[in-house]
């Protein structure tokens, strides 16, 4: 559905199997702050990738640009080329509304809208008009929430309040409510930092369940997290991007010393 | 040991400032307890003072009279039309009924003294019940209307002192060229006589200590001021004496002159009012207020003072004994002060009302709440929500926080000189009352708004746009449902200060004293009206003293008006508040 256009990016040498998001030399300023720094990076389709480094190391900020959130932060200016399907993310004739339709977000904090658990998830497909009757709405948000694990749980509840559910349930929900747009790349900053480990367990069962069909970039503070869910991990240091490869590789034998410092726990 | 010290010694500190810090804690507590009380106390004083000096406003005491429609006073015409009616002599009917209740009044001061019992005004109202029902003319109908407002405070017992005494034994009165003597079988009056004998005496040690100091003035005064003094004191001088002549009594006759009390003794359905009182308590001389002619033998009589000297009220013993004179023949009954809410103002206490500042008021908050809020929330949002932060918003959003802070009589100068002067539009109505006080509320609002904007969670906003939201419906499916108790608190908080507004519509002529209330239509936007507040402002200062409890009645209104509206604000911020 998308063309591909004819400034795609050479893939990065080490890349394998249909990149879904390319960046080159992205960096970011929040006013005079340099917070990512000549950033360049390939993300294979239907996987995991993980983004791992200290706080305030730039991964989020990096995950904000692909979706263009960070342009509603009012200093905040992004320069270099980030294509996602050979697209251009920044182009002028890109609408950030279509786009975060195609590249879904979940957020730390699990935060459903104040209405009920059918409204959370029917609210992006009916803004989109993606359901034309009541009939596909209703299937449309069934589908999603099975998709997120949550059917079994709410399906008799579906008019109560999103917010009456468990965290790890409005996490749930809230992927449900990602995946109903029906997007392509799913973005998750730090999913799981507010749960409990079962609930933690879940939502990784459920990541593993949607690399199938989705392209997933994870930030976590979890080590162990990053190398249960993900095919390649990507390690960010002061705004940079130090070392990215494959999680085993990664957490085995990584390249760079500060990697290697890191996931030792020498800092961060 | 090294790392014992310190432990001990951290465990001691703690231990010395543990008790400094409970009692820091307990003064806190205390002040903000005895803090809560005294506002608590102060505000039940108040709300008290209020109630008790305005309850009373809402009885009134009305005179029920039969009148006779006679058709040729009534229907001169004699055709029943509404043009005849109108020209009807209304107020001569009103004035038969009472000459009906008391025959025995003549001559025009007595006769205008009791048709000073109501307001003339009254007779409109007459007419108008004739005019809604044309088959009254030629029957006899039973007309309710409210005394006039010093009777009224009269009867509520709030004008004069009074008392009723007790009596023993029989009376006897006679009349004898317009002097009536009254003797009892036992001494009853001899209590009372002894008072005024008191009081007399009191009151010409009075006159004496005046005529004293006028002496000693005159030793300091210059020329001029001699003889004036010296006449002063002469005169004081000579009422003392004859006071105490009265007093002493050595005719056996206690005569009743000068500031005394006023004593009237009914029996029988006369009643007299008392000129002088025998030594021995057994006789009373005085003159007939009510009734003529003798009376034998009465069982039953009783004895009423007026402690309030006649020269010190506004009410003569004349119209107080044709006051009790309906009360016991039930032509006064005391009721619900409909005329209060029924009415616009009025010159006459009695007929006056809040139910045209009240409409003014509806009328006016319309029109500030339909221009402020939308206004306000919607500038608040494009502020909050799409206005890009620089210095050209950043000087718009000091200049609101600025104009909240304005002199509310400053918005009713600029009303003056924009809407009257330079618009033309009519002054004293509710459209430009209300268009000054949107000025005034707009800034609350939009602050509110603010305020409750920023309160929603960015997470919302994130949440929103990651599934692809626009900013308008970001702001408009989310954002602003979350805010909306906020708004509307702040929005209700605007009006209800609007609402007890007072200073900028006296700028734009809403101190007008307006009669008719204006229409609850869309017309009644143009017409002259007054607001509560305004209406509060003009009786507090009328001089009639039935104002004063009807100021006390309006204030009640308003905060009562005031508590509904608080209330509506509790329900609705209750209603759509949501968790998230």
């Amino acid at each position: 559905m998308i063309e591909a256009s004819p400034q795609q990016a050479a893939p990065l040498p080490g890349a394998q199997g249909p990149i879904k998001v390319a960046a080159r030399g992205i960096d970011v300023f929040y006013g005079d702050n340099h917070a990512l720094r000549n950033v360049s990076i390939d993300v294979p389709d239907r996987s995991v990738m993980a983004f791992i480094g200290p706080s305030g190391c730039g991964k989020s900020t990096f995950l904000r640009c692909l979706n263009r959130m960070n342009d509603t932060i009012e200093e905040a200016r992004v320069s270099g080329s980030l294509c996602i399907d050979g697209r251009e993310v920044y182009d002028k004739s890109v609408d950030p509304v279509v786009l975060r339709a195609r590249v879904g977000m979940v957020f730390q904090k699990p935060n459903p809208f104040p209405k009920s658990i059918y409204d959370n998830v029917a609210y992006g497909p009916r803004i989109h008009g993606l359901a034309r009757t009541r009939e596909e709405l209703d299937a449309m948000v069934e589908e999603s929430l099975n998709k997120a694990g949550l059917w079994g749980e709410v399906k008799d509840r579906l008019l109560e309040p999103g917010t009456s559910l468990s965290g790890g349930q409005q996490q749930r929900l809230v992927i449900a409510r990602a995946i109903a747009v029906q997007p392509e790349v799913i973005l998750m900053d730090e999913p799981c930092s507010a749960l409990d480990p079962i609930a933690t367990a879940r939502i990784e069962e459920l990541i593993d369940e949607l690399r199938e069909n989705y392209c997933i970039i994870i930030v976590t503070h979890s080590m162990q997290q990053a190398a249960r869910v993900s095919q390649k991990t990507a390690f960010f240091h002061l705004g940079s991007l130090v070392e990215v490869g494959p999680t085993e590789e990664i957490f085995t034998n990584p390249r760079d010393p500060r990697t290697q410092d890191y996931i030792t726990g020498r800092y961060g | 040991m090294t790392d014992q010290a310190p432990k001990t010694s951290l465990g001691e500190t703690l231990a010395e400032r543990l008790p400094r810090r409970y009692r820091a804690e307990l003064r806190f507590r205390a002040a903000g307890l005895g803090a809560v009380i005294s506002a608590v106390a102060i505000l039940l004083v108040l709300i008290l003072s209020i109630v008790s000096e305005g309850l009373p406003a809402f009885t009134v005491h009305q005179l029920v009279l039969p009148v006779s429609l006679e058709r040729e006073l009534v229907d001169q015409e004699g055709d029943g039309t509404e043009a005849s009616l109108r020209r009807g002599r209304y107020s001569a009917v009103l004035q038969n009924a009472m000459r009906e209740e008391f025959p025995e009044v003549s001559g025009r001061r007595e006769l205008r003294a009791l048709f000073g019992l109501y307001t003339p005004l009254n007779s409109t109202r007459l007419m108008d019940e004739v005019l809604a029902d044309p088959a009254l003319v030629g029957s006899t109908h039973v007309f309710r209307m409210p005394i006039a407002d010093e009777l009224d405070l009269y009867l509520k017992g709030r004008l004069v002192q009074d008392r009723i005494l007790p009596t023993t034994g029989t009376l006897g009165m006679s009349e004898q060229g317009g002097v009536v003597l009254a003797s009892s079988s036992t001494n009853a009056f001899a209590d009372l006589a002894e008072e005024m004998r008191r009081s007399i005496e009191l009151e010409a040690d009075r006159l004496l200590l005046r005529a004293e100091s006028s002496r000693r003035a005159m030793d300091v005064a210059g020329e001029d001021e001699r003889d004036r003094l010296a006449s002063d004191a002469a005169r004081a001088q000579r009422q003392a004496e004859a006071l105490l002549d009265a007093a002493r009594a050595e005719t056996g006759w206690i005569e009743l002159e000068g500031e005394l009390p006023s004593i009237l003794v009914d029996a029988d359905g006369h009643t007299m009012k008392l000129s002088a009182l025998s030594v021995d308590g057994r006789q009373v001389r005085g003159a007939y207020l009510l009734g003529s002619g003798n009376v034998e033998v009465a069982q039953n009589w009783s004895l009423y003072v007026v402690d309030t000297p006649e020269t010190r009220r506004r009410v003569s013993d004349q119209v107080i004994a044709w006051t009790r004179a309906l009360e016991d023949r039930g032509r006064i009954q005391r009721g619900f002060n409909h005329y209060l809410f029924a009415n616009a103002d009025s010159r006459e206490p009695e007929l006056a009302g809040v139910r045209g500042a009240l409409f003014g008021s509806i009328l006016t908050m319309i029109i500030t709440m339909f221009l402020s809020v939308p206004i306000g929330v919607f500038t608040a949002l494009y502020l909050e929500e799409y206005a890009p932060k620089n210095r050209f918003t950043d000087m718009i959003e000091v200049n609101i926080n600025n104009l909240a802070a304005v002199p509310s009589i400053v918005f009713g100068l600029l009303g003056l000189a924009v809407f009257i002067n330079a618009f033309g539009l009519p002054r004293s109505t509710p459209i430009v009352g209300g268009l000054v006080l949107s000025l005034m509320t707009l800034p609350t609002v939009i602050i509110s708004t603010r305020a409750a904007l920023k309160a929603v969670p960015p997470s919302i906003r994130q949440a929103a746009l990651a599934v692809g939201a626009s900013k308008t419906q970001t702001v408009f499916h989310h954002v602003l449902p979350l805010a909306a108790p906020g708004i509307l608190t702040g929005s209700i908080i605007g009006l209800a200060q609007a609402l007890g507004e007072t200073a900028p519509l006296l700028m734009i002529g809403m101190v007008a004293f307006i009669a008719d209330a204006p229409s609850l239509g869309l017309e009644g936007f143009s017409q002259p009206a007054t607001v509560m507040p305004v209406q509060i402002f003009l009786w507090s200062d009328a001089a009639e003293r039935a104002f004063e409890a009807r100021t006390a009645a309006a204030i009640l209104v308003l905060l009562a008006l005031m508590i509904g509206f608080n209330a509506l604000a509790i329900y609705l911020r209750r209603r759509f508040e949501r968790r998230w």
